[in-house]
């Protein structure tokens, strides 16, 4: 599959050799990588259906490389694109042609764990899980969990904003983020946030977390930790449909329960499973539920009481409750295995990401079943049920000719659907270059204009990961510009005291 | 007198802002205006009062999410959350009284746009963290909108972070989408009497670092502490409290009581008398009472472990207390018309945080420094947002800052 990215620049490209020298000056060592074949591995992110060469890679190990290294693009009109683990699904860390790959690997340091503010300061590079790791023999964790958590670093997660299951009840990365230190593209070193809450001036630190390493380099970030729940408990739930399934956590929360995580899958997900993982999933049951409450023993045992009745009376036809820590992983288990387990009955899948009014479910699977009979391919749903965030699963086999086109028309026009009943593009895997071209379906081009007025005050010449969000790059002198139409305009009939 | 520009729908913000463009006027953008007072004094020409967008458009409960013009009185919206068992999770503080105004005023457009919060803040987040979606007019008279009605939504820069706390200096909101969640069940308080600042500091550390999921952590210093509520002894408190359902909330407290021990005697607060405290605490109730209202305010937010070290290098005439584990100090200062500005400044830029100089004359307010003052790259990146929404310093301008 291709798809089309800004044009590369080959004045740029034939400076190649002098770039590649002047980069080493900076970064001296292996930490300048320009043959093919060792630059082989950077070629693409998660998201591996989309593949490019960079002009070459860089691998700094401190913040004034990383300023240098950006101060130098900028004043040369070097396009960079930031990565961390490259576990994006999206295509957010896919390099370009004519671009300098920055690699944030290097940057693997804890600085500082400090329990007493709660706070643990890391080095972006650190992966998610290494963060819960360092702090885990005092009893604390770091709460968003996706599910690439053993792979995917703390930098990435802030350039993605990344979630996890548990995210309904504890938020995702830009919840738990409380400060970071950031290199903007023309090399400058600022500071946002701390060990304190909110932000002094505009939260740039909100608007950072999500922002898809498009506004700076984040080179230090201080996340909050939390002291785990006592106990954690699940529920696993099969209904006879998927409407019953929605009533059911609808009813959950109607009783002013926050479970600690909500996933539902449907049958074909549920199948797929079983066969992988043997968890004890019923077959027979349209959609499956399962609920975990944390906590102290007492309010878990006391909530798992509540969350059965009303199962019940949602007419589910099978109800278990885990009895021990190994019964409770195993019921994740099989979730956790969903996308390998797809992978195991299909040569290829692509993994969808959109966000629904939880009450559209069951009109939003229905369609997709019409959608999967269309375009002859099949389709599997994981779905985070507290926060409506919806994975299908399009599986397709990129061998036979066509199949990988359709699926990607499929995919998109679930995504268009997920917009057309209040939803969203993406819960979390980001717009990257995947969903980039459908943007226009959820925002008018006011809204991207003022968006990308944001990115111009970060990076006013457009340089770091273009090609990246928006489908139609302007320049921002363009967009400066004021389009005042009614300037003498008689005034309007407002009411005025 | 000012003008008043009173839209009453979107539409009209819209020619509203580009009417004020045309003609090289500023506006000051105001919901019920209960808390213009914060921030440097207005240079503006008119007044854009969003109070008559009003009325809640969408209330989902077991989607746990509500939609209102911007607007619509904050107390609207919380009484009918409240007949689904539901609130507003960050607890919004009410400026009212604090300001010399009365309470329960204040639109849910003003809590987003100042980013309020209160001691559920620690647990549970400020406003930021429940704003979901907005549709605004910004200073370029465009209706933008971003996010959504989903609590889980990556797509695009988050706006919605930017506009909260930006006191309407980028664009003017017509239409908020903000996340809610159910009430706790029952609450109670543990207290920990008699400790001095630094030791309050290592109780509630230990008390946020337990695995008793504490939703509030105040340190209330014997001179402030007879001004709260449901206090058992007027002398130094630190109190910590759960919520829940009744049976983990017993647990909790009688686990977090034997942990406290260690620190000093304690005592414990049950429903009613804990829920009167975390009002009066919400509301800065010693510094909101009539004789206290001529003393300059400043608010606080620093590394919990530095609260108490800040408070150590500002005059001992002032008056302060402790919420957010020690995170936010609340500091009236003894004199009127003297906010000791400096003393302020130093303290937080050697250990910390930031400092907002909440309540002074207006004079005051144009001659020092509201807002923490940044470092000057921060600052220009800031003036280059705002210019980016705002080009022709249309909506509040120099709110915030002079010039921005």
């Amino acid at each position: 599959m291709s798809v089309r990215m800004p044009e590369a620049d080959s004045a740029v490209l034939a400076r190649r050799d002098g770039i590649v020298a002047a980069l080493r000056s900076i970064v001296p060592g292996e930490g300048v990588i320009a043959s093919e074949c060792e630059m082989r591995p950077f070629e693409s992110d998660g998201l591996t259906a989309y593949r490019q060469l960079p002009m070459v890679v860089v691998l700094p190990e401190t913040t004034k490389q990383v300023s240098q290294v950006l101060a130098y693009c900028h004043g040369e009109g070097i396009k960079v694109v930031p990565r961390g683990a490259g576990t994006s699904l999206s295509g957010g860390a896919l390099p370009l042609e004519d671009g300098v790959l920055l690699g944030m690997a290097k940057f693997n340091r804890i600085k500082d764990v400090d329990f007493v503010n709660r706070v643990v300061v890391v080095e972006p590079g650190v992966t998610n899980l290494a963060v819960t790791n360092a702090v885990a023999h005092a009893g604390f964790y770091y709460a968003p969990d996706p599910s690439s958590q053993i792979a995917c670093t703390i930098g990435g997660n802030v350039a993605e904003n990344s979630g996890g299951v548990h995210c309904l009840k504890y938020g995702m990365t830009t919840n738990n983020v409380l400060g970071c230190e950031l290199v903007l593209m023309n090399g400058e070193v600022l500071r946002l946030g701390g060990k304190h809450f909110d932000a002094e001036g505009y939260d740039l630190l909100g608007l950072i977390n999500g922002s898809e390493g498009l506004l700076g380099v984040v080179t230090e970030v201080t996340v909050r930790i939390l002291q785990k729940a006592e106990c954690a408990r699940a529920v696993l739930v099969g209904f006879p449909s998927s409407e019953d399934a929605g009533a059911c956590v609808s009813a959950i929360i109607g009783a002013g329960i926050i479970p600690g995580g909500m996933e539902m899958m449907d049958k074909p997900a549920v199948h797929a499973v079983e066969e992988f993982v043997h968890a004890g999933y019923p077959l027979d049951a349209e959609a499956l539920l399962i609920v975990e409450v944390d906590g102290p023993r007492a309010e878990v045992d006391h909530l798992i009481e509540r969350i059965e009745k009303i199962a019940k009376e949602c007419r589910s036809m099978t109800c278990r409750v885990s009895t021990s820590e190994e019964e409770r992983l195993l019921f994740w288990a099989g979730r956790k295995a969903a996308f390998p387990a797809i992978g195991r009955i299909s040569p290829d899948y692509f993994c969808m990401d959109g966000t629904i009014p939880r009450a559209k479910l069951p009109q939003v699977l229905a369609e997709m079943k019409k959608m999967s009979a269309k375009y002859g391919l099949r389709v599997a749903n994981v779905f985070h049920a507290g926060d409506g965030n919806l994975h299908p699963l399009i599986l397709y086999d990129s061998n036979i000719a066509g199949e990988a086109d359709r699926a990607e028309a499929f995919g998109a026009e679930i995504l268009t659907l997920c917009v057309a009943v209040g939803g969203v593009l993406t819960g979390e895997h980001g717009v990257g270059v995947e969903k980039r071209d459908l943007m226009p379906v959820m925002f008018s081009e006011i809204d991207l204009n003022a968006q990308q007025r944001v990115k111009c005050a970060f990076d006013e010449k457009g340089l770091l990961n273009p090609g990246k969000v928006f489908p139609v790059l302007h320049r921002c002198a363009e967009l400066g510009r004021m389009h005042i139409s009614g300037g003498k305009l008689p005034f309007p009939d407002i009411p005025r005291f | 007198m000012t003008d008043i520009l009173k839209p009453r729908d979107a539409q009209e913000v819209e020619d509203a802002v580009r009417w004020a463009l045309g003609n090289d006027k500023a506006l000051e953008v105001a919901g019920q205006g209960s808390k213009r007072t914060i921030g440097r004094p207005s240079q503006t020409d008119l007044t854009l009062d969003l109070s008559g967008l009003s009325g809640v458009t969408l209330y989902e409960p077991a989607e746990l999410v509500l939609s209102a013009r911007a607007g619509t009185p904050l107390a609207e919206i919380e009484a009918l959350l409240d007949k689904s068992n539901q609130e507003l999770a960050f607890e919004p503080m009410d400026y009212g009284p604090l300001l010399g105004g009365a309470a329960d005023q204040g639109t849910i457009g003003g809590a987003i746009a100042t980013n309020l919060s209160g001691p559920r803040r620690i647990k549970a987040g400020a406003a930021r963290d429940h704003f979901l979606g907005v549709t605004a007019v910004t200073g370029r008279a465009e209706t933008i909108k971003s996010g959504g009605r989903v609590v889980k939504n990556v797509t695009g820069y988050d706006m919605c972070k930017l506009l909260a706390g930006s006191w309407g200096t980028l664009a003017a909101m017509t239409d908020v989408t903000i996340k809610v969640l159910p009430k706790a069940e029952t609450e109670a308080t543990v207290v920990i009497e008699g400790l001095d600042d630094a030791n309050a500091a290592l109780a509630m550390a230990a008390a946020m670092g337990s695995s008793c999921d504490v939703s509030g952590a105040a340190h209330l210093p014997d001179h402030v502490a007879s001004w709260f509520d449901g206090l058992p002894k007027p002398e130094a408190n630190t109190v910590l409290r759960l919520e829940g359902v009744a049976p983990s909330v017993k647990h909790r407290k009688e686990t977090l009581a034997a942990l406290m021990k260690s620190f000093g005697s304690v005592a414990l607060l049950e429903e009613k008398e804990s829920r009167a405290l975390w009002r009066s605490v919400r509301q800065v109730k010693p510094f909101a009472v009539e004789t206290a209202r001529d003393r300059p305010l400043w608010r606080i937010s620093t590394a919990p472990s530095k609260g108490h070290e800040i408070a150590a290098l500002i005059t001992p005439a002032a008056q302060m207390f402790y919420d957010w584990a020690g995170g936010l100090i609340w500091a009236a200062m003894p004199f009127a018309g003297e906010p000791d500005a400096a003393s302020i400044r130093h303290a937080v830029a050697s250990l910390g945080g930031h400092a907002t100089l909440v309540r002074a004359p207006a004079s005051l307010r144009a001659s020092v420094d509201v807002f923490e003052p940044q470092e000057a790259g921060l600052a220009a990146l800031n003036k280059r947002v705002k210019e980016g929404f705002d080009p022709k310093g249309v909506l509040n301008p120099g709110r915030m800052w002079a010039g921005v």
